[in-house]
């Protein structure tokens, strides 16, 4: 009679790199799909042609290197890149928008700094913030949510507008895009209209923007499903949130009629994703408890002071990426005392 | 001495290349290189001064005292940038404005007081005004190389305003490469020039490897000697 042995370790990883990435897209599902409600098809289309970049792109680098090729693309980090980066998008980017950020964040941040586990900076981040900063135009240009929208377009319409750059006649650029929630509440303030005032304008809504909030909150959902599976560490989106809100809190004490509400800044723009997704990439982030706790309340804070001081309206990808600079001097600092020595 | 003479120009133009190798100067590398003939001047206007003060350093070598060689160094420098400064001022007044602070930077270029200390105070006058004007035409080249790369993927254009340098004929010499391109902030802003020197040295690393890999070293083939029976 023949046993079956099994080798040793018997006790299976509960998480391995894979699998962790697994998590994390089947976590952005219910945001993903948010949007694509409230905002257009365009979102998947977007999806499509980042992750198809990333892929290629990460083949032909890690050939190049001479690395493993399908292992190291089975692993899906750079799904994972490609995606986080497609869902900051505008939904109507034009295609080379997507291309040229998927290829920066694959190529340039995380391959030359030798590829995944050694990339100081975010790699979606970084592409997002080149794709900011070098096409100003096309990144700000966001459809107004299916609720407010005056036009309505079909998919055939998306798919022209994003590999074709080509606009339906009837439609004027002005009733295709409008300003975002964070975006209006800016321009608005500068031109010395109060909070209350502005905020009865039409894209604001129960907390923040329409059809914004509930993205935001399925992006919460899924967040905390990831806090629930412990793939990612609860003191960054805590620490986030916490330096965030109490900013903004005291903003909102002093003068509520200057400073929007906490509750507004936790739920406009991409707090909550970046609270939960990308501020929580384990090799970018700070790896000790406390230093966690650290990194998120700087990238919490650094979110408020770019919002209400700095020149773009909303600022995760600028403060994780300052926090990312951080994090090796975070975990230097806040290094847990070995047992037996003093501290 | 022909074989010091070719040592030097290749010394300046490619093995020791002050931006590729040394990585000196790249203040104002990095900052005016965002187009062909901006790099072209700072370049020549940092090629200019290099030769008149490693020619002058040169000259003067056996009379400064060791202990006060740095500062009659920078005197020198800044007596030569000022009066290039000046003769900019005169004749190329548009690029004069453009290159703006950078000008007088020149003097804290550490390319130029480097040749000074390392090369012009200990070598005769015809080597160091060789190395002055092969060094700085190897920093110009860096600098144009950048700054075609940067104009090209910026604006999509080279040789745009080359009338700043060449005179009114010039107008005509832009070249469209990319017709209907909006642009990419990212090359012409400082980040560009960083990622584009990053990409410019790997290139000329990997060239320089490749050209090893091909000349096998004659030197390295062993030589047995067979001792007699």
């Amino acid at each position: 009679m023949k046993f079956s042995t099994v080798l040793s370790p018997h006790l299976q990883p509960v998480n391995s790199v894979d699998r962790v990435m697994l998590k994390v897209l089947l976590a952005l599902i219910p945001g993903i799909a948010a949007m694509a409600w409230f905002f257009g098809i365009g979102i998947w289309i977007n999806i499509a042609i980042a992750t198809v970049t990333a892929a290629l792109a990460e083949a032909f680098i890690l050939k190049l290197r001479g690395r493993p090729v399908i292992a190291t693309l089975k692993d899906l980090s750079a799904m994972v890149t490609a995606v986080l980066l497609a869902i900051s998008l505008p939904v109507i980017a034009p295609w080379w928008i997507t291309v040229v950020g998927s290829l920066f964040a694959i190529v340039i941040a995380k391959h030359l700094y030798g590829g995944l586990g050694y990339n100081p900076f975010n790699p979606a981040m970084a592409g997002y913030v080149l794709l900011l900063v070098s096409f100003p135009l096309p990144m700000t240009a966001w459809p107004p949510p299916v609720e407010i929208a005056t036009v309505h377009l079909s998919m055939a319409d998306v798919a022209r507008l994003i590999f074709l750059e080509q606009r339906p006649d009837a439609i004027s650029f002005d009733a295709l895009t409008r300003a975002t929630p964070l975006d209006s509440l800016k321009t608005q303030l500068g031109l010395n209209q109060t909070v209350s005032a502005i905020r009865d304008g039409e894209v604001f809504g129960l907390f923040s923007g329409k059809g914004w909030e509930w993205v935001a909150l399925a992006y919460l959902v899924g967040g905390l499903w990831l806090l629930w599976q412990k793939v990612i560490a609860w003191q960054i989106p805590a620490g986030l949130l916490l330096g965030l809100g109490l900013l903004a809190s005291l903003g909102f004490s002093i003068d509520s009629e200057h400073y929007a509400s906490p509750l507004f800044h936790l739920s406009a723009g991409a707090t909550l994703l970046g609270a939960f997704f990308i501020a929580t990439d384990p090799v970018t982030a700070a790896a000790t408890a406390c230093g966690r706790i650290i990194y998120g309340l700087l990238i919490g804070a650094l979110i408020y002071l770019i919002r209400i001081w700095g020149g773009y309206p909303d600022a995760v990808a600028f403060s994780v990426l300052l926090a990312n600079l951080c994090a090796p001097a975070l975990d230097y600092v806040t290094r847990p005392r070995v047992f037996g020595h003093r501290a | 001495m022909f074989s010091e003479y070719s040592k030097i120009i290749k010394d300046g133009l490619w093995r020791n290349n002050q931006a590729f190798v040394a990585l000196l100067g790249l203040c104002p590398l990095l900052a005016v290189s965002n187009t062909v003939v901006n790099s072209l001047g700072l370049g020549l206007a940092t090629t200019a001064t290099l030769v008149c003060s490693s020619t002058i350093v040169s000259l003067i070598r056996t009379i400064v005292p060791s202990e006060v060689r740095l500062p009659v160094f920078v005197l020198v420098i800044a007596c030569v940038v000022t009066m290039i400064e000046l003769a900019m001022n005169a004749w190329f007044y548009g690029l004069y404005k453009i290159l703006g602070i950078f000008i007088p930077l020149i003097v804290t270029n550490c390319t130029i007081i480097g040749r000074a200390e390392a090369f012009a105070s200990k070598q005769s006058t015809d080597k160091a005004f060789l190395d002055g004007l092969f060094m700085g035409l190897g920093f110009t080249f860096a600098l144009v190389l950048l700054g075609s790369m940067r104009e090209i993927i910026g604006s999509g254009t080279l040789l745009a305003k080359a009338e700043l340098m060449f005179g009114p004929a010039a107008q005509s010499w832009q070249i469209n490469v990319i017709d209907d391109y909006s642009g990419m902030l990212l090359a012409i802003l400082p980040p560009g020039a960083f990622i584009g020197l990053g990409f410019l040295i790997a290139l000329k690393n990997v060239l320089d490897s490749k050209v090893k890999q091909r000349k096998p070293a004659i030197e390295q083939i062993p030589v047995q000697v067979v001792p007699e029976q």
